[in-house]
């Protein structure tokens, strides 16, 4: 697979929660680490993992790749190579649903990295000035690239930034989709019935690192321990004995889950591979509306 | 035709843009009052949703409005001053200007960002900016400089009903000018050259502020018994290049006067074009009349002389007149 791709892998139960609260016409904006949010909101796996190879029939004709994945009829913004470049637009696509009478609203995702930058506290102050329809919710899953986030994120938790702006703000076990559900029901509901923002601080990690290939030149920065600590709280896991244990579901259909996602898997990789690049004449194409 | 002020001509075609389409939203800067004056009274008529005055935080309402383009609106930013477009360059960059190509054209983002530029009278480097050069080579944005107010209505309300990301510079020192505008609707389409002053020597290819000092160059330049031909591209892109190369086989001779800096600029890009598509029509070297590579001075006497006017342009019509083209290279 060509270019740069930040799995999203241990993070699900976020993107899931999170979604799942949502219906296809609300929006959300997604970041660099995205795959997750797509799929969550209802992307094809097939158009996902062709726009990964860069294949015509990607959702964007390969032309966007891992971190710029638009799907407008499912409301996806797009993934977003910019670390929290996408937050404002979450923030305007909450303001068209206002303005033009809609009660959908909009999810910004993004990382403890970009709790960081300044377009979150201008996005924060704007949303909660104009009691926009939109969900902050900040995936701090440990690391900005590849440093541990204390050391770049000044205060104990991101879930305090939300305060000055009176925005109702909580902190949830990102591994847990119960928690994050739960969250994400009460931040929709509320901005839906036109009460305006909320922050949600889901604490996951990222078990793969930051991206793939990273071991080239950022050697090993996380300890075996502390990988292994959070690979037993993976979030499908915890999930999985959560539905046995309270007999929701058996384990042979929860294996049958697993493998019918496996294969839809190995199928969508196989569409991606067998799906022919763009066209020359592409390279050109999509700059503006009208081709001049 | 009634005599309007410039900005006023602006105003009044962001005026018809709100009455003819509900999805039409101003932001900015305090733009019930209007700095500049583009957007004055509106919000008498128009009220506080559609005219809303908002923070200093071009990041977030820069982005924000990228947003509100993708899912239904067609918002208008008044950005105030072009120098603040930079405190907002990742949204307009790499967002803005890139968004519906990365998508593959699945999206639209009907988007007006316009802002003043050139110096205005000791306003100060950051206050006089003019960046349209930089944002020429992005790929991805409409660049708008009209140079009168006619085409400062006609541009703004093609600007609103475009369905792509437009950047609409107007120049300060043009914004208390007067002409003569049509009433109503009246539409100058993007990409559309229009000539200003026929002639048969020298054609000066002007843009914004430069453009009435070129024509006033020619009226100079006509008493000299130089003949000169006046170029206004007004759509910086998309570049009407037909109009602008078929003017220049004709004369045979090309000075460009643009208000921003030398290095990259537009005239260095014009330069390029004459030379690659009109090289057999040239009979001397293009010339350049631009700002020297410096922010706009504050002192006035050194802000003068950083400007374009006719005195620059004449004596860049003089020098066409004096290279030949063997020189140039």
């Amino acid at each position: 697979m060509p270019g740069f791709v930040h799995l999203y892998i241990g993070q699900e139960a976020v993107a899931v929660g999170v979604c799942a609260t949502l219906r296809p016409d609300d929006h959300v904006a997604s970041t660099h680490r995205g795959h997750g949010h797509v799929i969550a909101k209802g992307g094809d796996v097939n158009r996902i993992m062709a726009e990964l190879y860069g294949r015509v029939t990607g959702y964007c004709r390969g032309k966007g790749g891992s971190m710029h994945i638009f799907v407008p009829e499912i409301g996806v913004l797009g993934t977003n190579g910019i670390v929290g470049g996408g937050i404002a637009h979450a923030v305007g696509a909450a303001m068209s649903h206002k303005l033009l009478g809609r009660d959908n609203v909009a999810v910004a995702f993004f990382g403890d990295g970009a709790s960081n930058q300044g377009v979150f506290f201008e996005s924060m102050n704007l949303s909660a000035l104009w009691h926009l329809p939109v969900v902050f919710v900040c995936e701090n899953n440990l690391y900005s690239e590849w440093t541990e986030y204390e050391r770049l994120t000044a205060g104990s938790q991101i879930m305090d930034r939300g305060a000055p702006f009176a925005i109702p703000s909580v902190q949830v076990d990102g591994n847990d989709l119960l928690a994050v559900r739960d969250a994400a029901q009460q931040a929709v509901r509320r901005a839906r019935a036109g009460r305006g923002p909320s922050l949600i601080e889901a604490i996951t990690y990222t078990q793969c690192g930051h991206m793939e290939g990273e071991e080239v030149f950022a050697g090993k920065y996380r300890s075996d321990e502390e990988i292994s600590s959070w690979m037993v709280r993976d979030p499908i896991v915890l999930f999985r004995e959560r539905l046995v244990s309270s007999d929701v579901v058996d384990r042979v259909t929860l294996d049958r889950v697993d493998d019918d996602e496996g294969k839809r898997v190995e199928a969508a990789l196989e569409y991606a591979i067998r799906s022919p690049a763009p066209a020359m004449n592409e390279l050109t194409e999509h700059v503006f509306t009208e081709e001049r | 035709m009634p005599e309007t002020y410039f900005s006023r001509a602006m105003r009044d075609a962001i005026g018809i843009a709100l009455r003819e389409d509900p999805t039409v939203l101003v932001v900015g800067e305090d733009i019930d009052k209007s700095v500049l004056g583009p957007t004055q009274g509106l919000v008498q008529e128009f009220g506080r949703d559609r005219i809303r005055n908002t923070p200093i935080s071009e990041q977030a309402v820069v982005g924000a409005m990228i947003g509100a383009s993708l899912t239904g609106l067609r918002p208008v930013m008044d950005v105030m001053f072009s120098g603040f477009f930079y405190v907002a360059m990742d949204q307009i960059a790499n967002q803005a200007a890139h968004i519906r190509y990365m998508s593959g054209g699945q999206v639209n983002l009907p988007l007006v960002l316009m802002a003043g530029i050139g110096p205005s009278g000791q306003a100060g480097s950051q206050h006089s900016e003019s960046p349209h050069a930089a944002l020429m080579g992005l790929s991805g944005l409409k660049i708008l400089v009209p140079s009168n107010p006619a085409d400062a209505k006609g541009l703004m309300l093609s600007a609103i009903r475009d369905p792509d990301p437009v950047i609409y510079l107007m120049d300060v020192s043009l914004a208390g000018t007067r002409g003569p505008v049509p009433e109503g609707e009246h539409i100058v389409p993007l990409g559309v050259a229009e000539v200003k002053r026929t002639g048969e020597d020298v054609t000066v290819v002007a843009m914004g502020f430069a453009v009435p000092e070129a024509l006033a160059a020619a009226e100079t330049l006509t008493k000299e018994g130089i003949s000169v031909e006046v170029v206004d591209p007004r759509t910086l892109v998309p570049l009407d290049r037909e109009k602008i190369l078929a003017s220049v086989r004709k004369t045979g001779r090309v000075v460009i006067a643009e208000t921003g800096r030398r290095t990259c600029g537009f005239a260095a890009e014009l330069t390029t074009l004459c030379v690659e598509h009109a090289w057999d029509s040239l009979k001397t070297a293009p010339v350049r009349v631009t700002w020297p590579d410096v922010p706009v001075p504050y002192s006035p006497s050194l802000e003068i002389a950083c400007q374009v006017d006719a005195a620059d342009i004449i004596e860049g019509v003089n020098q066409a007149f004096r290279t030949s083209r063997a020189l140039s290279v």
